[in-house]
């Protein structure tokens, strides 16, 4: 009797073992590869000065990356541009994200398809329109490096639509937009002070969320880059590839720990920030 | 005048939100906007701040005309339902707010938000968040920092509407303090008759985006203009009746003749609504001049001090509600009681008949508590 009650008891506590299967076997998924790579990337050898011997699982393979200048080059050159392409994004989207929910609700629906636009354009044909149109003159902007970082930039704009245009929309979803608009103007504020000192500090979490979404595309892109002939991180890995055999390993390990550290930033900063984002009107 | 709205007009579509509305207003005059959803109130008061651009007409606040001059550029201050206090701004820096776009030195702008929070009786919460306070805190704030600035016109789009009823009332008062401390002409949205009643020196009915009735609180309860302020404003008995003598102000109500106090300006013969205010009846024949008629309870209802007694009207579909205070030592009537109600002819208002007049006459629950 006793078992028969505590039973489901137990299961209500502890969920189905069904959906523990299911739960392991996503887990496994992500974590069996991520584990393989890490131990792969410990098997280069060390030699040690002294007796000559070698020694394995060593960090030799990180080693080596981290002081490829390449290596720092690539990743420096790809937190660049991600950096400017995260802040085009947000001076193109919050704009218009702000302005269409305020003054022409009824085109958010088009907005939202253009925004989906890289989802059935591969980038594989973006950059090759870019190529044809940027690398012949009047328009040759692929001669210069200057020129080509900028067309990159555009390009990772667009590929960051999807994502940083809903980060904002559900953030402004969050606010009493018109409200808090029209709040500050009755108080003197024009535009361009609404949306600074009102509408972004109120949207940090979702644009922060959007930055790091985008910062994660730009850091691996390889497609775009490797077809402008950039030297980016993405390139430089594939390259890498080509060439070694546990320095890739190493490279996508470093690569990931900087995503994930993006990622906790996030949810760091998220939460830091929620106390002070209640929705207007909140009692 | 200070504020004067001199034929504003907005349409959205093919709907006219607003017809021509005319509005002078007093320097240091409270003036209530006062209808149902959707008449037209709050598009008015958008318009004195410049959030909506009338189609028509002028707004002039000390000669000045505002109509095409931007919100931010108006110096009108504006209080709204739901606060609107920006979350990312402490109580202090929401106040402050107004005066920095103003680029008012830190100094001056640190004394003005202390001295806005001692009138608001908030000294020690200028460090707090919106979130930590609550409701009508928020409001006093959204008021303080309204008024920061200095407004030239002081807008409140139903300020009240989102508090308990308790904090209703003190912020009520208070804000009727502090307007009449600082002398600034004030606009008041409301659909709460009470609230416009007891804070305004002057009311606007509207209804349907047109103004019903203009007047003092006085003037809109005891002499409605209109069948519409009549229903809508306090809790009113409408009976249908016959205008027998014009001239003289009598009536015909279910066979029996009834005298106004003045003359009728519906014509003689014509249909016409008798209105009564419940507080008006009194049960019994009462004075040699009272008008006089007779019905039987069909409801009573405990209100705490009052009671509210409804008789049905011999010889006329109608109920008659009238209110008598709660005497513990005497038991109310009981249903089906018969009773005898008079009411002097001052109490007598006799509105000629609108054809869109809205619900039944004589259904005194049809007005709005």
């Amino acid at each position: 009797m006793t078992a028969a009650v505590t039973a489901p008891r137990r299961r209500r506590r502890w969920g189905s073992p069904w959906a523990w299967l299911i739960f392991l076997l996503g887990v496994s998924y992500f974590v069996i590869p991520l584990i393989a790579t890490i131990e792969f990337s410990l098997r280069a050898a060390y030699k040690d000065p002294v007796t000559g011997e070698f020694i394995r699982p060593s960090l030799a393979a990180y080693e080596l990356v981290l002081k490829d200048p390449k290596f720092v080059g690539g990743l420096l050159t790809s937190f660049r541009i991600a950096l400017i392409t995260i802040a085009v994004s947000l001076l193109l989207l919050v704009p218009t994200a702000y302005w269409v929910r305020l003054k022409v609700p009824r085109a958010r629906p088009v907005v939202e398809l253009i925004t989906l636009m890289p989802f059935v354009i591969p980038p594989v044909v973006l950059v090759f329109g870019l190529i044809r149109i940027y690398a012949p003159p009047p328009l040759a902007f692929l001669n210069s490096t200057f020129g080509t970082e900028a067309v990159l930039v555009g390009a990772y704009v667009v590929l960051s639509f999807p994502y940083m245009y809903r980060a904002v929309d559900t953030g402004l979803s969050t606010i009493d937009l018109r409200t808090l608009t029209e709040a500050a103007q009755s108080l003197g504020a024009g535009w361009p002070r609404v949306l600074w000192s009102v509408i972004f500090p109120n949207l940090r979490g979702a644009l922060l969320s959007g930055a790091f979404l985008t910062l994660a595309i730009v850091m691996g892109e390889y497609t775009i880059a490797s077809f402008m002939g950039t030297k980016t991180f993405g390139p430089y890995l594939s390259l890498l590839g080509q060439n070694k055999a546990y320095e890739p390993a190493a490279g996508s390990i470093i690569s990931f720990a900087i995503t994930w550290a993006a990622m906790f930033a996030i949810v760091i900063i998220g939460r830091a920030n929620r106390g002070r984002t209640q929705p207007a009107g909140a009692p | 005048m200070f504020l004067s709205l001199s034929g504003i007009r907005k349409q959205f579509g093919d709907h006219v939100a607003v017809h021509s509305f005319d509005l002078d207003a007093a320097e240091g005059e409270f003036v209530s906007f006062l209808g149902p959803s959707g008449c037209g109130k709050t598009t008015t008061l958008r318009m004195i701040a410049g959030f909506e651009l009338p189609d028509a007409g002028s707004i002039r606040i000390a000669g000045e005309e505002i109509g095409r001059v931007p919100a931010n550029r108006r110096n009108v201050g504006m209080v709204f339902q739901s606060y609107a206090l920006f979350p990312n701004m402490s109580v202090a820096d929401n106040i402050a707010f107004g005066l920095k776009m103003r680029k008012v030195p830190a100094a001056e702008r640190k004394a003005r938000v202390a001295e806005l929070l001692e009138l608001i009786h908030l000294p020690q919460s200028g460090g707090k968040y919106p979130y930590e306070l609550s409701g009508g805190m928020q409001q006093r704030v959204a008021l303080a920092r309204a008024l920061a600035i200095r407004p030239r016109v002081l807008l409140l789009d139903e300020p009240l509407s989102a508090l308990d009823a308790k904090i209703r009332l003190s912020l009520r008062q208070e804000i009727r303090a502090i307007q009449r401390q600082l002398g600034i002409t004030t606009v008041y949205v409301t659909h709460d008759q009470e609230e416009a009643l007891s804070l305004s020196d002057r009311i606007v009915v509207m209804s349907q985006g047109r103004i019903e009735q203009i007047g003092t609180p006085s003037e809109i309860y005891n002499a409605p203009a209109t069948e519409f302020v009549a229903r809508f404003v306090g809790t009113l008995n409408l009976l249908p009746a016959t205008v027998t003598d014009a001239a003289s102000g009598r009536v015909r109500i279910a066979g029996r003749e009834l005298r106004a106090a003045s003359a009728v300006e519906a014509p003689s013969g014509s249909s016409a609504t008798v209105a009564l205010r419940p507080e008006a009846i009194v049960i019994g024949d009462g004075g040699s001049e009272a008008n006089r008629l007779d019905g039987s309870v069909s409801d009573v209802t405990f209100l705490g001090s009052i009671v509210r007694i409804r008789v049905r009207v011999e010889g006329v579909d109608a109920v008659v509600a009238l209110d008598t205070f709660n005497n513990p030592h005497e038991a109310p009537p009981r249903i089906g009681d018969h009773l005898r109600l008079a009411f002097p002819p001052e109490a007598l208002l006799v509105l000629p008949h609108a054809p869109d007049a809205g619900p039944v006459a004589g259904d005194e629950s049809l007005a709005p508590a």
